[in-house]
């Protein structure tokens, strides 16, 4: 399935604020990129698979973003949105090198 | 010696049957168990639920390995009965054992029944049955893309939302015109396809499946009249075959499937058949609810309680595919000697259709507004006389309709037809064991545990069997999911015990989720700058997207820009830079907004900060919870009739009142007359300017629900006024509960209550001076931000 391994360097760490999330557009996809309160970088698609929320602008809390528009809740880990909606987005890969993130998994 | 009882299946109406049997004589019989699927048995009805993500496997289990220990039965599992030999009384396995039976229960099942066409055992092609059926679609959903579905009947439609729900572009083929034949007619099946097709399923209707091609996975499949389509999975949901081959060649009397008699016994009458594999008066059924109905008249018999035997069911059938509310039972089709009574209602969607014969309720299909289905069904069923019954009554006005009528029902009324609870049974475990929720009913009764579409009529249940005892806010009156502790007990605590953070609170008020929810994380943030306004420091991280970056977002993510006009009040030069800016950043919509400002609509993110420097004016707080506007006519200053300068009241009021948090928005207004041209009466606090002062009025909302203001007294001064503002506003920010605006909390303190809070004038002087408090600490948001390259950030979008 993957077509390359390249990770991509997207932002520094201390410019990512603890549970608030960044768009960064990587290759035209929007990306949200979140830095937990566990110190965890997460990054998934930043449409929420409802209604295209932007998830960068939700609600974090533990694992969790709140879509903004209607609330759905979604793991940043799995990419799945919990109940009692359904769906799933999309996470990619993270990695902290030399102070930056970066993240890979992108077709 | 006890009797031995052996059942040969280990499925949902085997198992109802034998917790039935155990309910009544729990050491009457040795029971032994023999179930080929590695599990212990399992609601196959959620399996849709599980495929839909709604649940899991985990919790579909309705008897873990634990119960058949503790009660002593044995469990044979992973093996299969291959023959019944009927004169020596045992039955024989698969692995060549042979067990020994006195009374003998055929609860086999059915299958799912695959289309016997070329191609149907490639990779790929399944039923929708089993734990396994289940897992293989969930793990072909991850890797493939296209799915088809044949058969628009329940199982076929649940199952293919769930494949949509897991990202799977999805086909429906089905043979007939309409879907769901069985329980719906043409204009409720035409609905419903119109719904799916809005949730982005398929429909290949009126298609008959010729052949399935593919190498050695599924590729496709073409139809008889030439067309086909593609697909790497294909689920085949087109019915169920009674898996009746040992009975047979017992030399039982199968038809369709094993022939019973009204007490489940087949033509020997030592064994018995119960579930989908029996087969009473012509019919075999393959809904939950019957078959539990014949365990339950089983287990009277075996036990030697008295019974009135099994009589057949009347069906009734709902879909748990969410947005599609569809209720159907009984007769479908009208006949000649029935009459329909219709209701459609294409504003909001909705179908009713109930077929009378000789005045009784003989069917009733339901389609966008399934709530009357139980009512009607249990009409059906008790075979009530319709005259007494208003048939179509149209608009009435919300909230007059008197609901379930619980209080008629009879104890033996089936309320959750999933797992066969009686209102009897409900009300006897509601009284017995003391039970006062929902959640409670659904752990002793089961009732609601499977789809969950009966939970309404449970509550009435409670409601009217525990009268007053009964809050069905109970379960909900926490602030959110984390807590059941209320607004006050939080906010009480968070002053007794000194808390300072929000980490704080959640943690020694054990909230379940240690950092919160979208719910409770903005209140506390709230409730904590109320209370200590110079020590605790904002989390933006708390706030909704709004007020964090202090715009509201859009639906397509951009945000609207609303500069303060304080009094709806602006001058030529700073329309003019509107206008400039406007026309700069392309802002497609300006709008003069319904509090009286000019508002830039569809900023994008990354110009906010940029179009809020060049405008060089202060945020409107169009986007927060506090003072949003004071609505002002132009008062003495202009208007003939004007007895006091409201303009400059207005104006006055806004500017000192602006910025503070409180629990939700607020408006105020003020009018120079009584002619009340600004509409204050419904505003958050009004004022009525008259000759000799100023009438006061609060609690008004012209939102959701309107509320009139209640008047709270007459002040001769504009200063008086603003005291008196800062006092209610104060009072407001210390009892409401973050996120209820000044109606609903005026009718929940009581009207009487703020009254006499403001009629002290040393309360009011209190009031007024925490308010100035609180207010020493907010800056102008974005100036604040503009002068925070951090702030700024937020507002950057990075591009690699």
């Amino acid at each position: 399935m993957s077509t390359t391994t390249d990770k991509i360097k997207v932002i520094k760490l201390e410019d990512l604020a603890v549970q608030i999330g960044k768009e960064v557009l990587v290759k035209d996809q929007s990306i949200a990129i979140f830095r937990l309160s566990n110190g965890d970088v997460r990054a998934v698609s930043n449409r929420c698979p409802h209604k295209d929320g932007p998830l960068a602008e939700g609600i974090v809390s533990g694992e969790y973003v709140f879509c903004p528009l209607h609330d759905w809740k979604i793991s940043l880990v799995t990419g799945e949105v919990q109940k009692p909606d359904d769906g799933c987005i999309q996470t990619y890969e993270t990695e902290i090198i030399d102070g930056y993130v970066y993240i890979g998994g992108l077709g | 010696m006890k009797k031995r009882l052996v059942m040969i299946g280990n499925g949902m109406a085997g198992a109802r049957c034998i917790e039935e049997i155990l309910k009544r004589q729990p050491d009457m019989y040795d029971i032994t168990m023999i179930g080929d699927e590695p599990y212990p048995n399992y609601n196959r009805i959620m399996l849709s639920n599980v495929l839909q993500g709604k649940t899991t496997f985990n919790d579909i289990n309705i008897n873990d390995w634990d119960w058949y220990e503790a009660n002593q039965i044995k469990l044979i599992s992973n093996e299969r009965v291959t023959h019944i030999e009927r004169e020596a009384r045992h039955v024989v396995t698969n692995q060549g054992t042979t067990i020994p039976y006195d009374e003998l229960i055929i609860a086999t099942g059915s299958s799912a029944f695959i289309l016997p066409v070329p191609g149907h055992n490639l990779e790929g092609v399944v039923g929708f049955r089993t734990i396994e059926d289940t897992q293989h679609m969930m793990d072909a959903a991850k890797q493939y893309k296209k799915a088809v579905v044949i058969g628009g009947g329940l199982l076929g439609l649940e199952a293919a939302r769930g494949l949509l729900d897991r990202g799977m572009d999805v086909h429906v083929v089905h043979l007939l015109p309409n879907l769901m034949e069985m329980q719906l007619d043409h204009a409720a099946a035409k609905l419903l396809q119109k719904d799916l097709e809005k949730q982005g399923m398929k429909f290949l209707m009126e298609k008959k499946t010729a052949e399935i091609y593919g190498e050695q996975r599924v590729q496709g499949l073409r139809f008889d009249d030439g067309t086909s389509v593609e697909c790497d999975l294909l689920v085949m949901a087109v019915g169920i075959r009674p898996n009746v081959a040992i009975a047979r060649e017992a030399g039982l009397d199968v038809n369709r499937a094993i022939q019973v008699n009204d007490y489940m016994q087949t033509s020997d009458p030592l064994i018995y058949a119960v579930g989908e594999c029996a087969e009473h008066r012509g019919i075999a059924y393959g809904l939950v609810a019957p078959l539990y109905e014949q365990g339950i008249v089983l287990a009277d018999f075996l036990t030697g309680q008295p019974t009135m035997g099994y009589q057949g069911s009347i069906l009734s059938t709902q879909l748990k595919v969410a947005g599609c509310d569809l209720f159907s039972g009984g007769e479908i089709h009208p006949c000649e000697n029935t009459k329909s009574i219709v209701v459609q209602d294409e504003f909001t969607g909705a179908y009713k259709k109930v077929l009378v014969r000789d005045n009784k309720v003989v069917g009733v299909v339901l389609y966008g507004d399934a709530s009357d289905g139980t009512r009607l069904f249990s009409m059906l069923k008790k075979g009530a006389d319709v005259q007494e019954f208003t048939s179509a009554s149209v608009l009435h006005k919300a909230g007059e309709e008197s609901g379930l009528d619980v209080a008629s029902m009879s104890a033996n009324e089936t309320v959750c037809g999933c797992n066969g609870v009686t209102k009897g049974t409900i009300v006897g475990a509601i009284l017995e064991h003391g039970l006062t929720s929902f959640n409670e009913v659904k752990a002793v009764t089961k009732a609601g545990g499977s789809c969950g579409k009966c939970r309404g009529t449970v509550e009435a249940i409670l409601a009217h069997t525990l009268g007053d005892k009964f809050d069905a806010s109970a379960e909900v009156s926490g602030m959110c999911g984390c807590t059941t502790l209320s607004r006050d007990e939080v906010v009480a605590a968070i002053k007794e015990k000194g808390m300072h953070t929000p980490k704080e609170v959640r943690m020694v008020l054990g909230f379940k989720h240690e950092e919160g929810c979208s719910k409770c994380r903005p209140a506390l943030n709230y409730y904590l700058r109320m209370l200590r306004p110079e020590e605790y420091e904002d989390d933006k991280a708390s706030r909704f997207v709004n007020e964090r970056m202090d715009g509201n977002i859009q639906k397509d993510g951009t945000f609207s820009v609303v500069p303060r006009m304080y009094g709806g009040t602006t001058t030529p030069d700073d329309l003019i830079r509107i206008g400039q800016v406007a026309k700069k950043y392309n802002v497609p919509l300006v709008k003069i907004t319904g509090a009286a400002r000019v508002g830039l609509f569809g900023v994008k993110k990354e110009d906010v900060p940029n179009v809020w420097a060049e405008l060089d004016m202060k945020s409107g707080y169009a986007y927060s919870k506090s003072l949003r506007n004071v609505k002002s006519c132009v008062g003495s200053q202009f208007c003939r009739f004007g007895t006091q300068d409201s303009l400059g009241l207005g104006i006055r009021l806004e500017q000192e009142i602006e910025m503070v948090d409180t629990p939700h928005k607020m408006k105020m207004g003020v009018t120079g007359c009584p002619r009340n041209c600004a509409e204050v009466l419904t505003k958050d606090f009004g004022i009525v300017c008259v000759e000799n002062g100023y009438q006061l009025y609060f609690g008004g909302n012209g939102g959701t629900e309107v509320r009139e203001c209640d008047s709270l007294t007459t002040v001769a001064t504009e200063d008086e006024v603003v005291l008196m503002a800062k006092a209610y506003v104060q009072l407001y920010r210390e009892s409401g509960i973050y996120g209820e605006r000044t109606a609903p909390w005026v009718e929940r303190v009581g009207v009487e209550t703020v009254r006499t809070a403001l009629g002290e004038a040393s309360q009011v002087a209190e009031l007024a001076a925490r308010f100035e408090q609180a207010r020493g600490t907010y800056r102008e948001a974005w100036r604040a931000t503009l002068e925070d390259e951090q702030r700024q950030n937020m507002y950057s979008i990075e591009k690699r």
